[in-house]
């Protein structure tokens, strides 16, 4: 049941989909263009995400703590 | 006339209207304020006897982010699609000029030719369906397929039946093949024929034509009328006659397209004001009466404002209490086009001079069309008898234009009849009294829903937004398969980014048959995510109308 109430809301969500993207008034080659445009720019997005944002998150971390490990050797200093 | 309180809840008015008008345009010379004045802590409610609501929400956000993003993915397709027709890589099956004629100006390159090849084609299945019955409550459509996505149809000879009515202008539903009803009228067309064949001033009045323009004047409180063989004529053939160059026409932004018209045809100087904006018009007036006219600073020959009752595109009523106050004191002419609001408002179906409860002296020049709520065909202009007898002469309608035909003639005067209560039943009075209820339940049940609605509480028009444009086509598609005929409207009559369903509510509607609509429009509208509002009342419709109803009755 649970699965059958999930499916339907899987489909409401792509009749959404395909009538606020207009799609759902073009002819089936336009749909499919469409598509495979949307499904290649998605995919490139996940794989640069999959690539780049640890590396990205990890140096940004790494600046952070830099920047709060100088500013507690200074108040160390200012109250001596 | 007959008593409206004997058949259902009347309305009071008439005791005071006249002194009340008196009294405000008395405050009005004194301190000259025009909106929201004070008289001992009651305020703008001294113009209007009743409440005036309405409603233009304004959706969501997001709602017109999306919106925009159905037209940029629609316009982009567009785009591809030309330069393949244009590279010939698909076939051409609109419009094209020749081939000599390549090198000239292009005439289908402007906006409009590129939105109805690219967007409106792919969901053009919606519009000009043919019925084949008398469009009553209920009509047949004739199903048609296409086979190349909307570029032509074919007709599979099937026939759909008993199609729930709510795009039809049948507000009294006076459109009716009843042989009963339609007595009279089969009598005149076997007495008469169909062709006059002449124009008035020729050969073409008829004893009819003189009986139904008395009625009209009687129906309306006014001296006399006239009558036109087409609603649409009857604006624009009959503006030009009325004012010409050195005028000066204020005409409300969401005027219909025969007023438009009939007024740059007429070669006066147009100004526009906001949709029922009465500062915006006062701004103007004052403008006018203090610049004159643009080069010379000459005063202006005649200054006219041109609205309508009912809009049909909005279901908005026009503030006629205000507006008058401000014609009486800037000392301008008002032309009233009643097309929608005839029949439909009002407590005995006289219009909206009558549910404002003020006198018809108060309107100039008060025009409709028998089209709506009568069940016929043409217009009419009515008024002071100088303004209907300069009309015959002058008017180009009276002069050139064919004359309404005798069984539509009196298929109209058969119905005001039947209105006024002259034929000795209370049908008509019942008529208008179940319009209102129609009328009235139909927005209620809409608004608890949370749809956003247009307009007045109290007009048989609604307009249900439906904003993006994928939603259009699906709408009356899906309605269609429901067996319930709506009419949707997009962008060249509506702001693009506001399409709406339309519903015209009409007395031939029984509770079973809204009731149904109702429904269908609860599931479709769960379906297709269109509950929009921020204000809809309950979730639970069904307990609250139970307790309404006997408040109600």
């Amino acid at each position: 049941m649970d699965i059958k109430s999930m499916k339907n809301y899987l489909y409401w969500l792509y009749c959404q989909f395909e009538l606020i993207t207009c799609s759902y008034l073009m002819e089936p080659w336009e749909k499919i263009l469409f598509y495979t445009f949307n499904v290649t720019m998605l995919v490139m997005l996940l794989y640069t995400t999959y690539i780049f944002v640890p590396v990205h998150i990890s140096t940004a971390f790494q600046f952070f703590l830099h920047l709060f490990g100088n500013q507690q050797e200074n108040t160390v200093s200012v109250v001596k | 006339m007959a008593n409206p309180s004997a058949v259902c809840n009347g309305h009071l008015h008439h005791h005071h209207q006249k002194q009340n008008n008196l009294l405000k345009s008395g405050i009005y010379k004194k301190n000259g304020i025009t909106k929201g004045m004070k008289k001992n802590g009651v305020s703008n409610g001294t113009v209007y006897k009743k409440k005036f609501v309405e409603h233009f929400e304004q959706a969501p956000m997001y709602v017109a982010v999306l919106t925009f993003l159905g037209f940029g993915v629609g316009t982009i397709f567009g785009y591809l699609r030309d330069f393949m027709r244009a590279w010939g890589l698909e076939k051409r099956n609109i419009a094209a000029e020749r081939e000599q004629q390549k090198d000239f100006v292009p005439l289908y390159q402007d906006f409009e030719n590129f939105y109805t090849r690219n967007l409106y084609m792919r969901i053009r299945d919606n519009w000009n369906r043919p019925i084949c019955s008398v469009p009553g409550p209920q009509f047949d459509l004739m199903e048609r397929v296409t086979d190349d996505y909307n570029w032509t149809f074919r007709f599979t000879g099937r026939i759909i039946k008993n199609v729930i009515n709510m795009g039809s202008y049948n507000y009294l539903g006076f459109a009716e093949t009843d042989v009963n009803a339609l007595k009279t009228v089969t009598i005149e067309l076997q007495k008469y024929g169909t062709g006059i064949c002449s124009t008035r001033q020729e050969m073409g009045t008829l004893d009819k034509h003189v009986e139904l323009e008395k009625l009209v004047a009687t129906f309306l409180g006014v001296e006399d009328a006239m009558v036109f063989g087409m609603g649409f004529a009857t604006n624009s053939m009959n503006i030009p006659a009325l004012v010409g160059k050195g005028c000066l026409i204020l005409s409300d932004e969401l005027n219909h397209t025969s007023l438009v018209l009939g007024a740059r045809l007429s070669g006066a100087t147009i100004r526009i004001f906001k949709h029922n904006n009465i500062q915006s018009l006062e701004n103007l007036l004052r403008d006018a009466i203090i610049y004159g006219q643009p080069r010379s600073r000459r005063a202006w020959r005649k200054i006219i404002i041109l609205v309508e009752g009912i809009y049909s595109m909005e279901g908005s009523i026009v503030r006629l209490p205000e507006i008058v106050s401000l014609k009486k004191k800037y000392k301008a002419y008002l032309y009233l086009d009643e097309a929608h609001s005839i029949g439909a408002v009002g407590a005995t179906g006289r219009g909206v001079v009558e549910y404002f409860g003020m006198s018809p002296d108060d309107v100039d020049v008060l025009m409709g069309t028998f089209t709506k709520s009568f069940g016929a065909a043409g217009g009419y202009i009515a008024g002071k008898k100088d303004l209907v007898d300069f009309l015959r002469t002058h008017s180009h309608s009276a002069v050139y234009a064919t004359s309404m035909c005798p069984p539509v003639a009196e298929q109209i005067i058969r119905a005001m009849k039947c209105l006024m209560g002259l034929d000795g039943t209370t049908q008509g009075q019942q008529r208008v009294c179940q319009l209102g209820k129609n009328t009235r339940y139909f927005r209620r049940r809409l608004h608890e829903m949370g749809f956003i609605i247009y307009g007045n509480d109290d007009s048989p028009v609604v307009p249900l937004l439906l904003y993006m444009p994928g939603k259009i086509g699906a709408f009356a598609r899906r309605m269609l398969e429901k067996n319930i005929g709506v009419v949707v409207v997009g962008f060249p009559a509506t702001p693009i980014t506001e399409s709406r369903a339309r519903f015209c509510v009409s007395a031939a509607h029984t509770r079973e048959m809204l009731d149904t609509v109702l429904n269908a429009l609860d599931e479709l509208g769960d379906f297709l995510h269109l509950k929009y509002s921020r204000y809809s009342k309950s979730s639970h419709p069904e307990l609250y109308e139970e307790t309404r109803l006997e408040l109600e009755d």
